[in-house]
């Protein structure tokens, strides 16, 4: 039986034992807890942990797999400011971010807000909204790219029904291929943040719109005054995930546009892979994965110190 | 669902909340439309003769339905392999995916011990790190192990996210201590208590993590495209934009095409619809 009372683990131990005993049972937990843990952390470990590390150190070195990797400093990154298909790449990645990250917010809040409420039929109306982002990527850019189509497809119909007479190209022209990309993203993305909004919707308690109805508050200022206030934590949440998901930008543009028309839609994941994968270029693609990490990180640090910051006041 | 709801919706009664209500539902009515156009789009275009797919004023009903379109498909592509390894990639992904995820959050829930909140940073700090940057070196080790274009490495790769270790340890933070203070006491060891109690009892979080599992793994389009390049270990995704490329005049074909594969994921998500939201809720996270 003293077995028995080993196994427990240290949290119920409120009564003052000898210290060797003490030090065994964290022994015993140390071991049990990482007998869990292993099994997910083995493969975690090889796979996610030794390539990000791999990826960094790759980073400052020149390597074709072929011939022994060559520590080469900083040649790499100086390479990445010469390279035109590179800077076209991180402009093209800034672009979309800032299409795709205001406006999938604003779909999803207005989903959220016009959603968050207890009427017949709301279960449908959120799963009709939410649909979209688990349906294959493929498919989705199969169906819009038709959807797109400049000459017959129903986006120009239905502008020229409007009166629209000169309908964009969409994904044949340079110009307006981003523009198609983003608005399929965000009509992909919003239900999921649609989700995230109205779990912070529903964690605002009722108690402050009462008060707010009593000081004869009108739904806008009520809006203004209880609602933004409260959902400040989930667009916290959401505006990092976004831009966090925008930057990694990836399978929607291979499918849909493989980075055309020319490199109006090349974003920097697909340098990667194509000079990574295809060219083989491994140390030159990781520098400029790094950058893509960097910018990644400095983004979703500034956001968690503007939050901050103005939580504090 | 909660709270908010009644505030957000005030209970009046007259002819001013009837004209709210109809007013209300046809907004919702048009933004569901318009979210789910692409869709219907997409099943009427599936049913069309080819040289109906585009006319203008649009068809939104076939002239006649084609429904010879859903079984010439088969004899097009290798349709039945392609979903054949889909589905076995799915299902094994997603249960080593969800028994490891669960044993691990088990550990970092539950069991105390020196270092195990800073590993589960190194956990949760991962998360934020994105694929992209860390393929490369995960290439050339799947290269190196000769593993590539096999389904060994997308199973290796994908198996141990820390998405699921993440989602059920906020579970099994739910679940009260005492209870398996209970079972230490009857005598269940710790690996019985995950097996006979924990398990059990995170039966709705399990579904989640299964559920957003497999359909991430049906729906994955990069991995298969980085790593298979034999076209019999082909997944839906892959096949279908083969098929894109091959016969790109072929519109009600490439409809018909994603029409199926499409079809199997929302069944799942029709099945099991509460689960997938409340995963999402629950997390605010996915990889």
């Amino acid at each position: 039986m003293a077995d028995l009372l080993t196994a427990t683990p240290a949290t119920a131990s409120a009564a003052p034992s000898p210290r060797a005993r003490d030090r065994r049972r964290a022994r015993r937990n140390t071991l049990i807890g990482w007998s869990f843990i292993l099994p997910n952390f083995l493969g975690f470990a090889v796979l996610t942990l030794v390539p990000m590390l791999a990826a960094f150190a790759l980073s400052f070195m020149e390597w074709d797999s072929y011939n022994p990797p060559e520590w080469v400093g900083l040649d790499n990154f100086q390479r990445l400011l010469d390279d035109e298909s590179t800077k076209i790449a991180l402009r093209n990645t800034a672009y979309y971010a800032l299409g795709h990250v205001p406006l999938t917010m604003l779909a999803a809040l207005g989903l959220a807000l016009l959603l968050n409420r207890k009427i017949a039929g709301v279960g449908f109306f959120r799963a009709a909204a939410f649909f979209p982002y688990i349906t294959s990527l493929v498919a989705v850019a199969i169906v819009w790219n038709m959807l797109f189509n400049p000459e017959f497809g129903p986006v120009n119909q239905f502008l020229q029904f409007v009166g629209v007479d000169n309908p964009p190209g969409w994904t044949t022209s340079t110009t307006w291929a981003m523009p198609a990309v983003i608005l399929t993203s965000v009509w992909r993305d919003m239900g999921y943040y649609m989700i995230l909004f109205l779990a912070g919707l529903q964690a605002i308690p009722v108690e402050q719109y009462e008060a707010a109805k009593v000081d004869g508050a009108s739904t806008w200022q009520r809006f203004r005054a209880v609602t933004l206030p409260g959902l400040r934590p989930v667009t916290f949440l959401v505006l990092v995930l976004l831009t966090v998901q925008s930057f990694k930008v990836f399978d929607l543009i291979v499918v849909m546009t493989d980075g055309g028309p020319g490199r109006a839609t090349l974003v920097l994941s697909q340098q990667i892979y194509r000079r990574g994968i295809i060219e083989g270029e491994f140390g030159y693609a990781s520098a400029i994965s790094l950058v893509l990490f960097l910018v990644v990180l400095v983004f979703t640090l500034a956001q968690f110190w503007f939050n901050n910051r103005r939580e504090r006041r | 669902m909660t709270t908010a709801d009644t505030a957000a919706a005030p209970r009046a009664r007259g002819p001013l909340a009837l004209a709210r209500r109809v007013v209300l539902y046809a907004a919702l009515t048009l933004a569901a439309l318009l979210i789910l156009v692409p869709f219907l789009w997409m099943v009427s275009a599936s049913l069309k003769r080819n040289n109906d797919v585009f006319t203008i004023p649009i068809q939104w009903i076939p002239k006649e339905f084609q429904w010879g379109n859903f079984t010439e498909i088969w004899t097009r592509v290798p349709l039945a392999t392609y979903l054949g390894n889909t589905l076995f990639l799915s299902l094994v992904i997603t249960f080593l995916q969800v028994l490891t995820g669960s044993f691990a959050a088990y550990g970092f829930a539950k069991v105390r011990f020196r270092g195990r909140d800073t590993l589960f940073l190194l956990y949760i700090a991962t998360i934020a790190v994105p694929w992209q940057a860390y393929m490369i070196p995960q290439y050339i080790m799947m290269q190196k192990a000769e593993l590539t274009d096999t389904f060994w490495s997308l199973i290796l790769i994908q198996a141990f996210g820390a998405f699921g270790v993440f989602l059920m340890r906020q579970y099994y933070l739910t679940i009260p201590d005492e209870l398996c203070e209970a079972a230490r006491v009857d005598g269940l060891s710790e690996y019985g208590i995950w097996a006979r109690i924990m398990l059990p009892l995170s039966k709705p979080a399990l579904a989640s993590l299964a559920l957003l599992t497999f359909v991430n793994t049906w729906n994955d389009y990069m991995g298969p495209f980085i790593y298979l390049t034999s076209n019999d270990l082909w997944t839906i995704q892959l096949g279908l934009r083969s098929f894109v490329g091959q016969y790109d005049a072929d519109y009600a074909m490439m409809m018909t095409g994603s029409a199926l594969s499409v079809l199997p994921i929302m069944i799942i998500f029709l099945l099991g619809q509460r689960h997938f939201i409340q995963g999402v809720a629950s997390s605010g996270m996915k990889g």
